[in-house]
């Protein structure tokens, strides 16, 4: 705000200056057509005019300059909660290693009371191209870029779902690579956290689907644990039935949304890197089916 | 007054008759020569086709990005456009008309017959516009248009690991490397040819304290330019060998660094806008004076702020990567850096403000622009420094507040000096003044634009709309305001239409202009309008820095006054 | 009294000849696509992740570089014997420089050949590798430019068809020699001293 408030200043005085002298000294049709005094230059109004901004140039980067210090020496709490972020081409992966936990595109945390803060501190780093963190509502962006880990901090202090996006391009579908912040309170975040511990849920009606996926090329890209499912380049699906969304955001996770998907991602989200699975009618419902209960 | 020829001697008043030449003489003659007036033309010709162009890529984002969740374009082919939207209106319209206003303009203004090497001159012209060609046909080179083109994909920097083979395969990052290699090698010829004019072809009596400000603002920038493109073209290098013989120079996989292309491409990405803008300021210091009717205040300031301006924009490029987690010790070295540059650049604001005051404004199409122009480059210079905060950059850095940003500085102020600079210089070279109705439906058509498009664009940035994508969702509340921004975009493209009608028009159907329809001061207005090929029949000698004002106002010569 | 005059040129207004203007700027251009190169060699070094390290297989060229140095030596006088109007002693120092030159180049030839089928190191090996043969590469591709450049001097020379009023433009092309070989200091401190 300081730093509006000035600009705005400057922009008020040197903008209303400027007017005052196109409106004062145009011409007119009384004018005579003698030429104007020419003045060539003045030392001391040229001095003034250097020091004056020289001095709102220091004052300007002494606060920013604390700001940043600040924000990047922030000290790091016990009670903080370490997810590692990785992104990936058009999604995100989140891993809370403390927990044992590892999801995708929608990051759950604790909020925070400003007596006993228990920010997030992400530690992040790309599988593949440039990406960046963006979650406006709740910090500036940190980028996210191959062989390099930046760290950042999140701290919000109300619950609610925070909308965010990739920031920097990535390719085909850098506007879809959503994500989706949820800030909970302590209770509701915990016992997310004990679900999401456990492993896929086995539930017997859908046994087939479930041999459907495990003999299919999904296992090549997806994990769902507690299966031979292991795969790393895609999402890891063992909850994806908690999940509001899936595609990393783009689209809302209903079971015929879901069928959709894995029948021609591509028709959904055109350049995304899951490939058509080319299955039959019978096999994509009953997959679908079983997937719809991962909770 | 204006309209009689100042200098006895100057230009010769005899012309033989000739046939009418053949068109195939005609041709031949344009692609042969190595007159710098001819070279100017061919390159401001050849930006506006680009700027076209370019301008037809924004109109197809601005249509898809109106509503949210539109379908207009496929993902592929938006970022297509904005990747050959960026490139072109850097690379294809900015360089090359702000190279050929100064090719057209420089030896006239320094009483030179020529560019100092007028063969170099042609090359540059040729091997860059032939990079803008090779960029095009990308478009139809490769899987062509079946299937969806090969035009480049990648933004216009390009940020590697994204163009690495593996990530873009195919032939179109080359295209973009290999177009903007070339147009660099021009890039490069002609500022060489530019400063080496500057030195070594001053007219006697010209010394460089009595320049035009225009001189010795091109000759800063080209000085810029032989730093600041180099590393452009050493990146590009590295980036060919990456993709064809196997080089890991930002090859994450190998051990390389994506953030290794961004400072490379940054030392050159941020000195490119001040070449960008420096000859836009070159051309408001000589409109501005001329139409508020006195000299302008602080010439030696002007210079040294301009020096200042350029040493101090080699040290500022990390501020389009305060958000790579550089640490607080840069952050805060480009933040300062960032903030000192507004120093230099508000004492120019003042200087043209203190030109105008006390002055008698007449307010021609060329100077309404320039108006324009001081507000808006004050504008831009604002939003310019709160992004040089860090923590504001945060936020802001890749959104559309940024795109806002740049915007406001490239047409806000560059294309609108430009536009100025064609209404003031069409006159000397073609003889013939533009309409000043035309150039009035022109300005406010264009300013309408330029403001709701513009102005309205900072607003989905704070809200946290990020740039390059080919579409949002409907709840992030982002959908009014890119109404308002693809709205804005239909007034700049009647303006732009009056523009070019009003260029083809007054060619042949405008009023006789004289050597002199201004008024003005420095030499070009000494000789016909158009020049003869060899400029002036005899070098002339001057004694200051207004060599006509001298001779207008024989009692009152700049000569017993310049500080 | 006209402040314009359009009287004969004051012979007292000289100013600096163009050609030493250009290869001034092409030299401060060409300097900025070097240190680039060299940013990213200093920046790599010891970061390759496998595959062979400079310590291992670079030996220091320590006639090539003597030859190249010298070679500045001899252009000098090559420009300074034609101001003179020397041309046969023009052309011998001429014919001097490219043959120094030359062996420059063979003794980069001949390195490269052993890096490659002795250390099995290439531009793809690793990131040395990749940093190395673009920087040496760059400055090669220089060298090669500037002996093209020289041996068309040392035929139209030969020819007789070169005099003292063209000795400005055998400086113009002379400096363009002492830049490459100045880069070569740069390039040999850089890679054989403080890479090692």
């Amino acid at each position: 705000m300081f730093v509006l408030a000035i600009t705005a200043a400057i922009f008020l005085a040197v903008g209303g200056v400027l007017a005052y002298v196109l409106i004062r000294y145009r011409q007119r049709a009384t004018d005579s057509d003698r030429e104007p005094a020419q003045i060539y230059g003045s030392n001391q109004i040229e001095l003034s005019w250097t020091v004056i901004p020289v001095l709102i140039v220091v004052v300007l980067f002494l606060t920013t300059a604390r700001v940043i210090f600040n924000t990047e020496y922030a000290s790091k709490p016990r009670s903080a909660l370490d997810v590692v972020v990785i992104g990936h081409q058009f999604w995100w992966e989140f891993r809370y290693p403390k927990l044992g936990i590892v999801t995708a595109n929608e990051l759950h945390i604790p909020v925070s009371d400003p007596n006993h803060p228990a920010p997030t501190y992400l530690e992040m780093s790309s599988a593949d191209t440039d990406h960046s963190f963006w979650v406006p509502r709740l910090a500036g962006k940190t980028d996210v870029i191959p062989n390099r880990v930046n760290v950042m901090w999140i701290d919000p202090e109300s619950p609610g779902i925070y909308l965010g996006q990739c920031a920097q391009y990535c390719g085909v579908q850098h506007a879809k690579m959503l994500i989706r912040v949820y800030g909970q309170s302590r209770g509701d975040f915990d016992r997310w956290v004990a679900q999401q511990q456990q492993s896929a849920n086995q539930d017997g009606a859908r046994e087939e689907g479930q041999s459907v996926f495990l003999h299919n090329a999904c296992i090549n890209c997806h994990t769902i644990r507690g299966t031979s499912a292991a795969g790393r380049f895609g999402p890891d699906l063992t909850h994806l039935a908690g999940r509001d969304t899936i595609a990393s955001g783009a689209i809302r996770n209903t079971p015929a949304n879901l069928r959709k998907w894995i029948d021609n991602p591509d028709r959904m989200k055109p350049g995304c890197l899951m490939p058509a699975m080319h299955l039959n009618d019978h096999d994509l419902t009953v997959v679908t089916a079983y997937l719809t209960t991962l909770h | 007054m204006a309209d009689s020829l100042p200098l006895t001697g100057a230009i010769d008043l005899t012309s033989a008759p000739k046939a009418r030449p053949l068109a195939l003489e005609v041709l031949h003659a344009w692609v042969t020569t190595v007159d710098h007036k001819k070279i100017g033309l061919m390159y401001i010709g050849y930006a506006l086709v680009f700027l076209v162009i370019a301008g037809l890529e924004a109109v197809v984002m601005r249509l898809q990005l109106a509503v949210p969740e539109n379908s207009l374009v496929s993902p592929q082919v938006f970022n297509r456009m904005f990747t050959m939207h960026g490139t072109t209106m850097v690379f294809f319209v900015g360089m090359p008309i702000l190279f050929g206003f100064g090719n057209y303009l420089i030896p006239l203004m320094l009483g030179a017959r020529d560019m100092a090497f007028p063969r170099l001159n042609a090359f540059s012209f040729w091997i860059a516009a032939f990079g803008g060609l090779l960029l095009y046909f990308s478009f139809l080179g490769g899987d062509g248009l079946y299937g969806a083109g090969t035009a480049p994909d990648v933004g216009w920097f390009a940020y590697a690991p994204l163009t690495a083979k593996v990530f873009s395969p195919g032939h179109s990052t080359d295209y973009w490397t290999l177009g903007i290699l070339l147009s660099g090698v021009g890039t490069i010829g002609t500022a060489l040819n530019i400063v080496t004019t500057i030195i070594a072809l001053r007219c006697p009596g010209m010394k460089l304290s009595r320049m035009p400000l225009l001189v010795w603002l091109y000759f800063i920038t080209c000085c810029m330019v032989f730093v600041a493109v180099g590393p452009l073209t050493a990146a590009q290098i590295m980036l060919s060998i990456d993709r064809y013989l196997g080089g890991h120079f930002f090859d994450t996989q190998a051990g390389g660094s994506a953030v290794l292309w961004m400072h490379f491409f940054w030392i050159f990405g941020h000195p490119e806008v001040y070449i960008l803008v420096l000859p836009a300021f070159g051309f408001a210091n000589e409109i501005i004076p001329v139409f508020s009717r006195k000299a302008i205040f602080g010439y030696p300031a002007m210079v040294a702020a301009t020096v200042a301006i350029g040493f101090i924009s080699l040290s500022v490029w990390a501020h389009h990567m305060f958000t790579v987690g550089l640490g607080p010790g840069a952050n805060t070295f480009f933040t300062l850096a960032t903030m000192v540059i507004a120093v230099p650049t508000g004492i120019k604001i003042f200087n043209w403000i203190a030109t105008l005051s006390g002055g008698n404004i007449r307010f021609t199409v060329a100077m309404m622009f320039c108006v324009a122009f001081l507000f808006q480059f004050l504008v831009a210079g604002l939003t310019g420094i709160m992004l040089s905060a860090s923590p504001f950059d945060w936020q802001l850095s890749g959104s559309y507040f940024v795109v806002a940003h740049f915007h406001y500085v490239l047409v806000g102020a560059i294309l609108f000096t430009i536009f100025a600079a064609f209404y003031y210089w069409f006159p000397k070279m073609s003889g013939r003044m533009l309409d000043e109705t035309l150039g009035k439906w022109h300005f406010w058509l264009f300013l309408i634009g330029f403001h709701l498009t513009f102005d309205f664009m900072h607003i989905p940035g704070v809200l946290g709309m990020p740039r390059r994508i080919y579409t949002y969702e409907f709840d992030r509340g982002w959908g009014v305001w890119n109404l308002i921004v693809s709205c804005g975009v239909i007034f700049q493209v009647v303006a732009i239409g009056c523009f070019v009608f009003n260029l083809l028009r007054s060619y042949s159907k405008g009023r006789i202009a004289g050597p002199d329809p201004w008024d003005a001061w420095t030499l070009e207005w000494s000789t016909a309008s158009p020049p003869p090929v060899y400029n002036f029949a005899t070098i002339p000698t001057v004694q200051s820095r207004r060599p006509l004002w001298d001779l207008k106002h024989p009692e009152d010569p700049d000569s017993n006054y310049e500080m | 009294m006209s402040t314009v005059s359009t009287t004969l040129p004051d012979p007292s207004w000289t100013l600096p000849s163009r050609g030493l203007v250009g290869i001034a700027c092409l030299i401060v251009a060409e300097s900025a696509v070097f240190i680039i190169f060299v940013v990213a060699y200093i920046f790599y070094l010891g970061k390759s992740i496998s595959g062979p390290t400079p310590h291992d297989v670079l030996d220091v060229p320590i006639i090539g570089t003597i030859c190249l140095l010298s070679s500045s030596l001899t252009v000098y006088l090559a420009v300074r014997a034609l101001r003179k109007n020397k041309v046969r002693l023009c052309s011998l120092w001429l014919a001097a420089t490219v043959l120094l030159g030359s062996i420059f180049l063979a003794g980069t030839a001949r390195e490269w050949y052993q890096l490659i089928y002795q250390h099995g190191l290439t531009i793809r090996t690793n990131l040395f590798g990749t940093t190395f043969y673009s920087l040496v590469g760059l400055h090669a591709t220089h060298v090669i430019v500037g002996l093209i450049m020289l041996t068309l001097a040392l035929v139209f020379a030969l020819l007789g068809r070169v005099s003292e009023a063209n000795a400005g433009r055998l400086d113009v092309l002379s400096l363009y020699w002492h830049f490459v070989d100045a880069v070569w200091v740069v390039v040999f401190s850089v890679v054989y001293i403080l890479g090692r």
